[in-house]
C-alpha cells in the first residue's frame, strides 16, 4: 500500500514536471516567438488592422461598428444615422457582464432558433425598418428586395461586412441624406464591392467602414 | 456564380489540398513515432521530466503515465484560473469561480474546449497562453500518443510493449504540433488575425468616441486550436470573430488545419501496419461520412424552410457575411465530425435539421475523421466491431490486421462504444428531470431539449461546440459537463490501451482464402454501415425528441 502510494506520488511528480517543461515550450517560447515574427513582418495586421482617416484612428476594417445618432433622452436604443451606410443587426451582442469596470467590446450571436418567436419578431422588425429607412421619394424598397444579411444578426455581432445587395438598396437613401447624386454613391458601392477570394471562397461583400470613409471624403469634396 | 456552386467548389478545393497533404504528412508522422534518435531539445525535455524515453511500456504503465500527466494538467490549469487575480499580466481580470474553473480545466485537458466563460471578458494573458493554449498542444499530443499505441498493438506481436508515453507525448508536441502551429499562426496573422500583448486598450471610432479592445496572442492560439482539434476560442464568438478568422481564405485554411492531422494519421496507420491500403480503407470511410454529412448540411442550410430563416430569405442568422451559408456549413460539419468544436457560425440558429446533423456528427463518436489521434483510435474500434459483425455473419473467428478479435478484444471494444452514449443520455435525462437545470435553456420546446442534449453530446464526445443559448455557467452544468468530459475522454482511453496491450501480445494469424479483406471497398461500406447503425440505434429516441421534432414541425 505504502509502496503504491510512493509510486503514485513519483508518477504525479513526473507528470507535473513534464507539464511545466512543455508549458515553457508551448506556453512561453511558442507564443513569444510567433508574436516576434508577427510584429516584425506584419505589425499593422498583428495589431488589429487599424484604419486611419483624416489623421485619426477610426476603428478596424475587420470590426463592425454602429453608425448611430447620439442616444436621445427617454430612448433605450440609439437611432441609426441615415447619412451613413448601415451594417448588419447585432442583436446578440451582449453587454460586458463579467468585468463591469471595462467597456470592453464583446462578441456574440443571438443563438435564437429558427422557430423562436423572438427571432421571427426581430427579423420582421428589421425588415420593416430597412424598407422604411431606405425608401425615399422616387425610390421604394420592396420587402422582397431586402437580403437576408440585412435582417439577421451575424455570428460575432461584429461583422464588418454587408452583402452588395444590402449596400445597393441603401444607395438612394445615403445619396438623398447627403445631397449627393445617386450615380456617384452607386459607383462608390461598386468600387468597394469585394468579390469572392479567387472567385470561389466566401461570399461577395462590402466593408461598411471603408465605404463610409470613402463616402465622408465624397461629402467633404462635394461641399 | 451561385452560392451553392461556390460552396461546392470550396469543398472540392479543400479535398484537393487534403489529398495533396496527407501522403507526405502521414509518412512524416509514421517516421516521428518510429524514429530511434532523439532531437537535442527533446533530450533536454526528458531530462526535465526525469524519464528515460527508451524504456518500453506495457499498457498499464503507459496508461498510468498518461493519467498522471493529465491529472497534473487539470490541477495546474485549475490553480492557474483560481489564482488569476493575483497573477501578473491578467489585465485586472478576477480569479475564476471554483465550479467554472473545474469545468474549464477538465474541458481543455480533455481536448474538449467547452467554454462556459466568455474569453475576452474573463481570461488574461497568462491563463490564455500558459494555461489554455498549452493544453491545446498537449491534449492533442496525448490523443495522438494513444492512437499510435493502438496502431503499435496491431503492428507488433508477441510482446506487450506499446512504446514510451513520454517519448510519444514530447515528439508529437515538438516535431508535429509546434512547427505546424507556428507556420499556421504566421499565415493567419498575414491575413489579419491579431497577435500582440496590448491587452485592454482604446481605439477610435468612425462616429467619434472610442471602443475598448482586448488584444492578445490570438493567432498563435487559433492555429493550435484548429490543428489540435481543440476549439476553445480566444473570444466569445470563437472563429466567427474577425480577429480569429478574418477572411474567407482563413476560414478554409482553418478547416484544412482541423482536418489535416486526422486525415494524415490514416496514412501513418497504413505505413505503420505495413499496408498503405489498410489506411486507404479507413480514409475512404472517413471521407464518405464527411462528404455525406456536408452535402446534407449544405442542402438543409441552403433550403432554409423554417420560421425566421424563411422570413429572412436565407439562413444568415448567426453567420458572417464574408463566409456565407456554404462555407459555414462546411465548417460546422468539420468541427462536429472532429472533436474540435470551434465555430465560425452559431449552430443554435441553424435549421432544425442542420442542428441535428451537427449533433449526429458528434454522436458518431467523432471518428470521421475525429480529433487528432482520438479520431483514429475511435475509428479502429469501430473497425473491430465491424469485423466482429462480419465474423458473426459467416461464422468465423473475426480477425483484423492479422490479429484475432476474441472475447477479450470485443468486450473492450464494446465497453468503449458504450461509455459516451451512457454519459450523454444519463446526464441529459437527469438535467431534464431535475427541477432547476432546465431554467438554463434559452429556447423552449424541442429546441430547448436540443440545447441540453447538444451540451452533453458535445461534452462526453470531447467536442466543445454548443447550442450556445444554454446558460451553461451554473454549478449543475459546470460540474456535470466537467465530469462528462473527463469520463468521456479517459475511460475510452483505458479500453483502447487495454485492447492495444492484448493485441500486441498475440501472434499474427496468416491470411487465408477465408480472411475478410479489410482493405477492400466492401469492408469500407460495411464499416460505414456499422457506424451509422450503431449510432442510429443508440441515439434515435433522443434525436426524435429534439432536432427531428423541430425540423418536422416546420
Amino acid at each position: 500500500m505504502n509502496n503504491s502510494l510512493t509510486n503514485t506520488g513519483r508518477l504525479l511528480a513526473a507528470g507535473l514536471r513534464a507539464l511545466l517543461v512543455l508549458t515553457l515550450v508551448t506556453g512561453v517560447v511558442y507564443p513569444l516567438a510567433v508574436t516576434g515574427v508577427a510584429q516584425g513582418l506584419f505589425p499593422g495586421r498583428a495589431n488589429g488592422s487599424e484604419t486611419v482617416a483624416d489623421g485619426r484612428v477610426v476603428g478596424s476594417s475587420l470590426i463592425g461598428q454602429s453608425y448611430d445618432l447620439p442616444l436621445k433622452k427617454g430612448r433605450r436604443a440609439p437611432e441609426a444615422d441615415l447619412k451613413w451606410f448601415q451594417g448588419r443587426p447585432a442583436d446578440g451582442l451582449g453587454t460586458n457582464s463579467v468585468n463591469t469596470r471595462y467597456r470592453l467590446l464583446v462578441s456574440g450571436a443571438t443563438n435564437l432558433s429558427a422557430d423562436s418567436a423572438e427571432l421571427i419578431q426581430q427579423v420582421e422588425d428589421a425588415r420593416k425598418a430597412v424598407v422604411k429607412d431606405n425608401s425615399v421619394p422616387g425610390y421604394t424598397v420592396a420587402p422582397s428586395d431586402v437580403p437576408a444579411d440585412a435582417v439577421t444578426s451575424s455570428g460575432s455581432g461584429l461583422d464588418p461586412d454587408i452583402s452588395p445587395q444590402y449596400a445597393r438598396i441603401q444607395v438612394h437613401r445615403v445619396a438623398a441624406e447627403n445631397g449627393l447624386p445617386v450615380p456617384e454613391v452607386a459607383w462608390l458601392v461598386e468600387k468597394h464591392t469585394e468579390g469572392r477570394t479567387l472567385g470561389f471562397m466566401g461570399e461577395p461583400r462590402v466593408n461598411v467602414l471603408e465605404l463610409n470613409i470613402a463616402l465622408s471624403k465624397l461629402v467633404t469634396e462635394g461641399s | 456564380m451561385s452560392p451553392v456552386l461556390a460552396g461546392v467548389l470550396q469543398l472540392l478545393a479543400l479535398l484537393a489540398a487534403l489529398a495533396l497533404a496527407h501522403v507526405p504528412l502521414g509518412a512524416y508522422l509514421a517516421r516521428v513515432y518510429s524514429a530511434r534518435r532523439h532531437w537535442r531539445v527533446e533530450r533536454w525535455i526528458y531530462r526535465g521530466i526525469g524519464a528515460d524515453p527508451d524504456t518500453q511500456m506495457r499498457w498499464p504503465a503507459y496508461l498510468r503515465a498518461l493519467l498522471a500527466f493529465s491529472a497534473a494538467g487539470v490541477l495546474f490549469l485549475y490553480l492557474l484560473q483560481r489564482l488569476q487575480g493575483f497573477l501578473p499580466l491578467s489585465l485586472g481580470f478576477r480569479s475564476i469561480e471554483p465550479a467554472q474553473a473545474f469545468d474549464t480545466a477538465a474541458s481543455f485537458v480533455t481536448n474538449t474546449d467547452w467554454q462556459s466563460y466568455s474569453g475576452e471578458q474573463a481570461m488574461g494573458h497568462v491563463v490564455q497562453t500558459a494555461g489554455l493554449a498549452v493544453q491545446n498542444f498537449v491534449s492533442a499530443a496525448v490523443g495522438m500518443a494513444v492512437a499510435v499505441a493502438l496502431v503499435r498493438g496491431f503492428a507488433r506481436s508477441r510482446t506487450g510493449e506499446l512504446g514510451n508515453f513520454w517519448a510519444d507525448l514530447v515528439r508529437g508536441t515538438v516535431r508535429v504540433l509546434v512547427p505546424g502551429a507556428a507556420i499556421a499562426a504566421v499565415v493567419l496573422v498575414a491575413c489579419g488575425a491579431i497577435q500582440n500583448f496590448s491587452g485592454i486598450h482604446e481605439v477610435g471610432q468612425f462616429m467619434g468616441g472610442s471602443q475598448q479592445w482586448n488584444g492578445g496572442a490570438v493567432a498563435s492560439q487559433e492555429a493550435i486550436k484548429e490543428l489540435g482539434t481543440n476549439g476553445g476560442g480566444y473570444f466569445n464568438a470563437n472563429s466567427a470573430h474577425p480577429f480569429e478568422n478574418p477572411t474567407p481564405f482563413t476560414n478554409l485554411f482553418e478547416i484544412f488545419l482541423i482536418l489535416v492531422i486526422p486525415f494524415s494519421l490514416t496514412r501513418a496507420f497504413g505505413v505503420m501496419v505495413g499496408s498503405v491500403r489498410q489506411g486507404y480503407a479507413i480514409l475512404a470511410t472517413t471521407v464518405t461520412i464527411w462528404l455525406g454529412f456536408t452535402a446534407l448540411m449544405m442542402w438543409t442550410e441552403f433550403a432554409h424552410h423554417e420560421g425566421a430563416l424563411r422570413i429572412a430569405g436565407g439562413a444568415m442568422e448567426g453567420k458572417e457575411a464574408r463566409f456565407g451559408v456554404g462555407a459555414s456549413a462546411i465548417f460546422a460539419v468539420t468541427t462536429t465530425l472532429t472533436s474540435t468544436g470551434a465555430v465560425d457560425s452559431f449552430h443554435s440558429s441553424f435549421t432544425g435539421f442542420g442542428g441535428g446533423i451537427a449533433m449526429l456528427g458528434m454522436m458518431l463518436g467523432e471518428i470521421a475523421p475525429g480529433g487528432t489521434g482520438s479520431g483514429l483510435y475511435g475509428m479502429l474500434i469501430m473497425a473491430v466491431i465491424a469485423v466482429f459483425i462480419a465474423g458473426l455473419m459467416v461464422g468465423r473467428t473475426p480477425e483484423y490486421l492479422g490479429k484475432k478479435i476474441g472475447a477479450r478484444e470485443i468486450k473492450l471494444a464494446a465497453c468503449y462504444i458504450l461509455v459516451t452514449p451512457a454519459l450523454v443520455l444519463v446526464f441529459s435525462a437527469l438535467s431534464m428531470a431535475l427541477p432547476t437545470p432546465p431554467h438554463s435553456m434559452l429556447n423552449s420546446g424541442p429546441h430547448g431539449f436540443s440545447e441540453v442534449l447538444y451540451a452533453f453530446t458535445s461534452a462526453a464526445n470531447n467536442n466543445g461546440s454548443a447550442f450556445a443559448g444554454l446558460n451553461a455557467d451554473t454549478d449543475w452544468f459546470n460540474t456535470t459537463t466537467g465530469l462528462a468530459m473527463l469520463l468521456g475522454r479517459f475511460l475510452p482511453m483505458v479500453f483502447v490501451l487495454a485492447l492495444a496491450g492484448s493485441l500486441a501480445r498475440q501472434q499474427p494469424v496468416p491470411v487465408t482464402a477465408g480472411t475478410l479483406r479489410t482493405e477492400k471497398p466492401l469492408f469500407t461500406s460495411l464499416l460505414v454501415g456499422a457506424i451509422l447503425i450503431i449510432t442510429g440505434l443508440t441515439y434515435f429516441p433522443a434525436l426524435a425528441l429534439g432536432p427531428l421534432a423541430e425540423g418536422l414541425a416546420s
